[in-house]
């Protein structure tokens, strides 16, 4: 029996590692799309944005209108992931230094708040989404300076919250999607399909 | 595979794929590294003159001085990457000490060490190293370099290296997966690489790493040739502040990496942009002359 998929996901393929989160969705069965124009947002109900380079995110989705047409995507209910860059894309502010964001995120980063690349490492941590502890990989990683009073804190590194979700949007600074742990992908999928609220 | 399985090992390699579909754009000082940024380079590499005033002013080229890889670290918030020479393993001491992000132990510098190349392994910044076909490319990744990327001619502004080496990768690894294991255990000695590596290349049809292009970039199309060629990234020298519109070019040249597949958006990139780098005939220099062949 031949069944045919719409996407309903789509991943901001500008630059970074889309592609390791088209793998982590393709293990869960989904199938993805890349989204580089605001045209490729048309019928998805939730884009991931991914690790990469938000001054270069910034500034190429300003190029392409694509910054106001995922405000627009996120106001018309849809559904928003953001690993490490995209989770500093997400934030309402960032610093270090000041950049400007999509701000649908209650929350205030700060970029490489651990440091250069140097302090770059894969730690053991807890969410709440599993009793087992996950790998979490950060590289360059922001930290999460500030939460609103809608934020809820899914998952903590050294007492620092590193997975949040506020309503649609998640996001964490380390990098589930280069690890083999679907389970925080398979939280974003259930969030798109309306099976968690 | 143990060597690619530590964790320092995949945080190396985890930043080389944040850089993917991305411009590493060549600076030399803090104001060009600002304007790098500003066009939406992914990183930038630090060095002390670009391949184009190496080759012309010749003499001995270095890793840069310290005070500028350090005035580029400040003013940017995008990884820096610096040169250091072939084999020049306390050069990239310094740089490890100075906390860059990446090292490109460079065939573009005057070689220390016409024998070793540094063995990458001891450090925790990752490097990059550039190769003309897949036996080099997994030499260097068994010494620890976490990304790969082709040699080209470097401040040629000619493609026509980076093509020749992107195509030989590739068909070699084509190559490779069509091979039993006992063929493999003869192509590992072919290649001068070893075998679980290449044993690795033939099961996945693909390098361990990320593959990188760079050696001649001067135009967007240029950077959409490599990427269509299997490039993930795209590395350019001289062919932006050797070009009449460095800041345009280099926004350009971000444009065509991200829609290298859709030819209007290339179009639109090169639409508005003067005069490239003047490039250089590669069949027309001295064997001495080239770069590419430095390293092994």
């Amino acid at each position: 029996m031949t069944t045919t998929h719409t996407a309903d996901i789509g991943i901001v393929a500008i630059q970074g590692d889309y592609e390791a989160h088209a793998k982590s969705l393709k293990r869960l069965g989904e199938h993805p799309v890349f989204v580089r124009t605001p045209a490729d947002l048309e019928s998805l109900k939730g884009v991931i944005l991914p690790g990469g380079e938000s001054t270069t995110h910034l500034k190429v989705m300003k190029e392409e209108g694509l910054f106001d047409a995922l405000k627009n995507f996120a106001a018309d209910g849809g559904a928003l992931f953001g690993t490490c860059a995209g989770a500093i894309m997400l934030a309402r502010e960032v610093h270090g230094p000041k950049q400007d964001s999509l701000g649908l995120l209650d929350v205030s980063v700060l970029r490489n708040g651990y440091g250069r690349q140097i302090a770059s490492d894969v730690h053991s941590g807890r969410t709440k989404l599993s009793d087992a502890p996950i790998e979490m990989v950060f590289i360059r990683a922001p930290i999460i300076e500030s939460i609103g009073k809608g934020v809820e804190v899914l998952g903590e590194y050294e007492g620092d919250p590193v997975f949040v979700k506020q309503g649609k949007i998640l996001a964490s600074t380390f990098h589930p999607e280069l690890t083999d742990d679907s389970s925080i992908h398979k939280y974003f999928v259930d969030i798109v399909s309306g099976k968690v609220k | 595979m143990e060597s690619l399985n530590n964790n320092e090992w995949r945080v190396k390699v985890g930043l080389a794929e944040m850089l993917k579909g991305g411009v590493i754009m060549d600076v030399t000082n803090a104001e060009q590294a600002k304007i790098a940024e500003d066009a939406g380079a992914c990183a930038v590499m630090a060095l002390e003159r670009v391949p184009s005033d190496i080759r012309k002013e010749g003499g001995v080229a270095r890793m840069a001085a310290p005070k500028i890889i350090r005035d580029i670290m400040d003013v940017v918030s995008i990884p820096v990457m610096a040169k250091v020479r072939i084999g020049h393993f306390a050069e990239a001491q310094v740089l490890e000490a100075l906390e860059v992000d990446f090292i490109d132990e460079s065939e573009v510098l005057t070689p220390a060490d016409e024998e070793h190349h540094v063995w990458k392994h001891a450090y925790k910044v990752p490097f990059v190293c550039g190769a003309r076909n897949l036996g080099e490319a997994l030499r260097r990744i068994a010494e620890g370099a976490a990304m790969v990327r082709t040699k080209g001619e470097a401040g040629s502004g000619n493609i026509v290296e980076a093509v020749r080496h992107m195509r030989t990768i590739v068909s070699q690894m084509k190559r490779l997966t069509t091979l039993g294991q006992e063929e493999l255990v003869h192509e590992s000695k072919e290649l001068g690489s070893p075998l679980e590596l290449v044993s690795w290349v033939a099961k996945n049809g693909k390098l361990p790493v990320p593959n990188f292009s760079a050696g001649g970039v001067a135009t967007p199309a240029d950077a959409a040739l490599v990427m269509q060629l299997g490039a993930e990234a795209v590395f350019v020298g001289s062919g932006i502040f050797k070009s009449s519109d460095p800041a345009q070019r280099a926004r350009a040249i971000v444009k065509a990496t991200t829609h290298y597949k859709d030819p209007k958006a290339v179009l639109e990139a090169s639409a508005e942009l003067g005069e490239p780098m003047k490039g250089l005939d590669v069949r027309q220099m001295d064997e001495k002359d080239l770069m590419q062949t430095r390293g092994w």
